[in-house]
């Protein structure tokens, strides 16, 4: 039995799931379907958008903002972040370029969500 | 003096999606003033995602959004100016200000849009004793260190407070190698969204304690640790509940307020509820010509209702450069049991609009209620409501039909009801 807050309306449901039968996983607590459907997939497999900053070098600001293409198994997260850690990407950066291709073999990258210019 | 008929103020996504509505309404002649050296306003460092899901059906990072507004601006010609800071306005509209190019700058307006944001409430907003060390950080100031300058304020942190900007900042600061230690809150609720407790703090086991406050700040040269209390029901706190927890950093996310000064000088009326400026539907303040949008009008926890709002305020503006002003009866709209403000203020009599949506926040959180629309101690509208809550923003749309109804009387109030 997991405890979890439903995150799909401002109600926040508290809702318990019941997944010791994977085939069969029992929502209760939840006020409409959107719930048990959201405590499915968090028990399943949880997934999450991770967005951060690189470095850029010779950019007219020092970070450039950064999210994963798509989201990403919720364990691979800091292991994704990184794959940050060490690099600078020369700048101009534009938006939507990747900055880190194949984040670890998941078929996902790191795009940029901003354009850097080059420093004045 | 340089003749414009439409200066706006801010190039944040309030300034930038006016800019586009009063182009798109026919108004050429459009400057908009920014005091950072970029478009985009507080979206910059929101490099999280969660952006624009009412306005595009998806969900974007602030930085995306801000791009998608700023596209629009360019392709239209739009002139701006950056690094740019307005320094006054006059009733009689002459904004005065100034940049390291062109020195001192003053432009008669015929229409001024004031859409330069909030800041966030500083130390001295909240009485936290203790002494004065390095390492207190308003978690705006933290978020944009780390997003856009590159610099980790702290490794060990607390927050006080737990609406958006703390709970996004508690899983930044994680993804960043710090340890969030606790997330303190004063109230027993946060006035944060559900997602985002879930996403930032309890995907990373960080603590939330509600009815909780810092009562002491220890240290010598940087912060070493801060005491924590439980409050009572009047929000004193309880001494004998202290605990002392080791960081060497505090963020406070303790609000923001409005930048209200611009527009009061020039003798805007301004809320003392909301810190913004008194409009009427077109979002025309107290003082003919000048206009009010984003979130130096009302704080808003969406940015979609931001774009909205200041679309409405940048058509409004174009077509009072075009028509002028009609002094006309208004009918008031207000708050009451347990709605704290509605905006806009003002309902003008004569205005014909297919659709007006009021915007409203509530006192504390209220489960099973109906919101309730009464005109002149007539329920007009009703809307059943499971549960609203401070941190989020309530709205309804009237109709046309609605809104010829509510011209006929004189006062229209919104309160909660059994
Ligand atoms: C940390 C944080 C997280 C958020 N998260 C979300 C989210 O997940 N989803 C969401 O939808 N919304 C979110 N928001 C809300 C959203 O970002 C704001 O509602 C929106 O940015 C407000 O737009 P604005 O244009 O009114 O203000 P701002 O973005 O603050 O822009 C105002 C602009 O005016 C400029 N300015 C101010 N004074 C002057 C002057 N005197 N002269 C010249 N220029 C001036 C400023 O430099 C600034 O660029 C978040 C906000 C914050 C702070
Ligand atoms: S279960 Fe339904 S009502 Fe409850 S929080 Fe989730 S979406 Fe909202």
């Amino acid at each position: 039995m997991k405890e979890l807050i439903c995150i799909c309306c401002p109600m926040g449901c508290h809702l318990q799931v019941d997944d010791s039968d994977k085939k069969n996983i029992i929502v209760t607590g939840n006020t409409c379907p959107r719930g048990a459907k959201y405590a499915k997939d968090e028990v399943t497999c949880p997934k999450r958008v991770v967005t951060s900053v690189a470095a850029v070098d010779g950019g007219e600001i020092n970070m450039v903002s950064v999210k994963t293409s798509d989201s990403i198994p919720k364990d691979k997260m800091f292991d994704a972040l990184k794959l940050l850690d060490n690099i600078s990407v020369p700048a101009p950066v534009e938006i939507g370029q990747v900055i880190v291709k194949d984040v670890l073999g998941l078929g996902v990258d790191f795009v940029a969500t901003k354009s850097v210019s080059k420093q004045r | 003096m340089i003749n414009k008929n439409l200066v706006i103020i801010g190039g944040g996504p309030a300034g930038l999606a006016a800019a586009k509505s009063a182009y798109d309404a026919g108004e050429r002649d459009i400057v908009i003033l920014e005091r950072q050296s970029e478009l985009g306003g507080i979206l910059n460092q929101c490099i999280h995602n969660g952006f624009g899901l009412h306005t595009f059906k998806e969900e974007l990072t602030g930085p995306e959004y801000a791009q998608r507004y700023i596209v629009e601006v360019q392709k239209r010609n739009i002139e701006y100016k950056l690094d740019t800071t307005v320094l006054s306005i006059s009733n009689d509209k002459i904004v005065t200000a100034v940049n390291e190019a062109d020195g001192l700058i003053k432009y008669a307006a015929k229409a001024i849009i004031v859409a330069c944001g909030c800041r966030e409430r500083p130390r001295g907003g909240i009485n936290v004793a203790g002494s004065r060390c390095a390492g207190i950080f308003s978690a705006g100031t933290a978020q944009k260190l780390i997003n856009i300058d590159g610099y980790m304020p702290g490794k060990e942190v607390v927050i006080l407070g737990s609406g958006d900007i703390g709970l996004i900042m508690a899983r930044r600061m994680t993804f960043e190698g710090a340890k969030v230690k606790a997330v303190v809150e004063l109230m027993p609720y946060s006035s944060g969204l559900n997602r985002n407790i879930v996403q930032c703090l309890k995907d990373f086991d960080i603590p939330l304690l509600f009815s909780h406050t810092v009562v002491d700040i220890k240290g010598e040269g940087r912060v070493s640790s801060v005491v924590i209390a439980q409050v009572d029901e009047r929000l004193n706190p309880i001494m004998s509940t202290a605990q002392e927890i080791k960081c060497d950093t505090l963020l406070l996310s303790i609000g923001l307020v409005p930048e209200k000064e611009l527009a009061e000088k020039a003798g805007v009326k301004v809320s003392p509820i909301t810190g913004g400026a008194i409009v009427d539907e077109s979002m025309m303040t107290s003082v003919e010509g000048i206009f009010e949008c984003g979130n130096v009008l009302h704080v808003h926890d969406l940015v979609d209702f931001v774009s909205k709002e200041s679309e409405d305020a940048g058509a409004s503006a174009a077509k009072y450069i075009k028509d002028g002003a009609k002094s006309e009866a208004k009918v008031s709209i207000v708050g009451a049991d347990g709605v704290r403000y509605v905006v806009p203020h003002y309902l003008s009599k004569t205005a014909s609009l297919d659709k007006l949506q009021l915007k409203m926040r509530v006192a504390n959180v209220f489960k099973n209620k109906r919101l309730v629309a009464v005109l002149d101690g007539e329920e007009i509208l009703s809307k059943k409501k499971q549960i609203v809550t401070p941190g989020e923003m309530e709205s309804i749309i009237l109709t046309a039909e609605q809104i010829k109804k509510i011209q006929s009387g004189e006062k229209l109030t919104l309160c909660l009801k059994d």
